[in-house]
């Protein structure tokens, strides 16, 4: 087995076991909070409305849209990071369909796996610090992943040897 | 249908009946991988009819009903309103997740089984992992499912009920499988000289297999596509508008002013409309792209007549392509672009449902061929 198929095939379990121990991780210990968070804030909300009480209003829909911004990621990060695990996997079993030479076929792969644990990290990060950093971190990583999807389609795409 | 009823060794080249013997660790994936794909989709498309719309208009209602309500200055009638909001999105988040957990453990499943020949174990450790991981991708959905029906009865934990606990058991017993399936292949590759394996599945290169894996890949990369643009475009735009609609919608309510409620009302029911179609397209796309490279690899398995194959991996092509995009139309289209889609998600599940029979009546080839040599 090449470098590159062995790099995708071991680490995309790798990493779709890392997601997945995150997803229970958050089920067991911080989605339930996070959901009463949300809909208890926007309960709050419309509570002071109807107490004709805009400025509280106002700092309970703030809340809100801090709980669900983070929220929102913390469920993209865990199914970003199996479905890149996935893909990775996949790609690892093609690759030796992939008609290029061993040390391109390894770039493509470091790429493609780089991609996918940049992607979702970026988007983590998000949750800690709204700056423009994490999401350059989160478009480095998407960029990453379809440049390398780009190539190994064309890899795959590619006309056969004479030898094959 | 037609099917083919070439041999063995006509139909599959290098195939070897050995690795795919009954109750081994690759046919239990394989068959509980597609089985879990299957009823995870025919779940899908139940929901999608007869819950998703009526389910989003009833969470419109009560979300209507708390913002009328917060007009009146009727404290209770909110705080009720906003327990069925919760009721409703709960009943929706259950059975969304009870589809994408049961189809991506199915994915998972498929693609350890076409691993299985470079994980380092005895057959019946693998095949008790197998177990394992179908037990537990089996229990995590249908736990899942049942968390609105049992809630928090009968449960020693304030937050979070029994059927909450016992799908996170499920995902449990998932991980301890994966882990163990890592350390084989870890193994295999520590050895001092790792044997070399030879497998037809993926030495397997006619043109069914060729169509799905170059079609699954174009599925895979437009996805990632519209998901670049989705997050771009509408993520940070649909994020803002999402707490400004409500911010008028509550401050509306508290300045008594019924005009801007229902304008915030009819915008924040368009504005989760337009999130979702473009959230669904995006996921539906990448996962049948991954679909059609995984089941690529399993066609040498699939005893149909070729040209069968070839027709059923041009519908499942079809019905992925048509599925997404029909779902983004949804919104300027209606019903018949939702109807549409559905058809596009039934096309999909046709064509798995053929590829399902096909690789049963390959097993069972196999079976009636080593009952003759006992």
């Amino acid at each position: 087995m090449s470098g590159g198929r062995r790099l995708l095939i071991v680490c995309g379990i790798g990493l779709a076991l890392w997601g997945m121990g995150y997803g229970l991780w958050y089920a067991v210990f911080a989605e339930h909070q996070a959901l009463n968070g949300i809909g208890g804030s926007l309960a709050t909300a419309f509570d002071a409305a109807a107490r004709r009480n805009p400025g509280g209003a106002g700092t309970a829909i703030r809340n809100y849209k801090e709980a669900k911004y983070v929220y929102d990621r913390q469920v993209d990060v865990h199914g970003h990071w199996i479905g890149l695990a996935m893909l990775l996997i996949v790609v690892g079993i093609a690759f030796d369909r992939v008609r290029f030479a061993e040390r391109q076929k390894l770039v493509l792969a470091c790429a493609l796996l780089a991609g996918a644990v940049i992607f979702p990290f970026g988007v983590l990060l998000q949750t800690f610090d709204h700056g423009a950093i994490p999401r350059e971190i989160a478009i480095l990583g998407s960029v990453l992943v379809i440049a390398a999807l780009i190539g190994i389609t064309l890899g795959i795409a590619g006309r056969k040897a004479p030898s094959e | 249908m037609a099917f083919s009823k070439s041999t063995d060794s006509e139909e599959t080249g290098e195939m070897q009946p050995s690795t795919f013997a009954p109750l081994s660790a690759r046919r239990l994936l394989v068959l509980g991988g597609i089985g879990l794909i299957l009823v995870g989709m025919l779940f899908g498309d139940i929901f999608a009819v007869f819950v998703l719309h009526q389910n989003a208009a009833h969470v419109g209602a009560s979300l209507a009903a708390a913002a009328h309500a917060a007009l009146a200055g009727n404290h209770a009638a909110v705080l009720a309103s906003f327990q069925d909001v919760g009721a409703f999105l709960e009943n929706r988040g259950t059975k969304v997740d009870t589809h994408v957990h049961m189809i991506d453990f199915g994915y998972l499943a498929l693609l350890l089984a076409i691993l299985q020949p470079w994980i380092a174990f005895e057959e019946k450790t693998k095949r008790g992992f197998a177990w394992l991981f179908l037990a537990g991708g089996m229990l995590l959905p249908v736990a899942v499912f049942l968390i609105h029906y049992i809630g928090l009865a009968y449960s020693p934990l304030q937050t979070i009920g029994w059927a909450s606990i016992f799908a996170d058991l499920g995902g449990l017993l998932v991980i301890l499988a994966t882990l163990g399936f890592l350390l084989g292949l870890v193994k295999h590759f520590r050895s001092h000289a790792p044997a070399h394996v030879k497998d037809g599945l993926l030495s397997d290169r006619r043109a069914a297999g060729r169509l799905l894996l170059g079609g699954g890949m174009v599925l895979v990369l437009a996805g990632f596509v519209l998901g670049g643009y989705y997050a771009g475009v509408d993520l940070y735009r649909h994020e803002a508008l999402d707490s400004s609609i409500l911010m008028e919608m509550a401050k509306g309510a508290a300045a008594n002013d019924a005009a801007t409620v229902d304008r915030s009302l009819e915008a924040y029911g368009q504005l989760q409309g337009d999130k979702a179609v473009k959230i669904a397209a995006h996921a539906h796309i990448i996962e049948f792209g991954l679909l059609a490279m995984m089941l690529a690899f399993f066609q040498p398995y699939v005893r149909l007549r070729e040209t069968w194959k070839i027709r059923w991996a041009y519908v499942l092509i079809l019905g992925s392509v048509l599925l997404p995009v029909c779902v983004l139309m949804e919104l300027r289209y209606g019903l018949v672009a939702g109807g549409l889609a559905d058809f596009g998600g039934l096309l999909v599940i046709l064509t798995l449902l053929a590829m399902w029979i096909g690789i049963l009546r390959y097993t069972g080839q196999l079976d009636s061929q080593a009952g003759d040599i006992r």
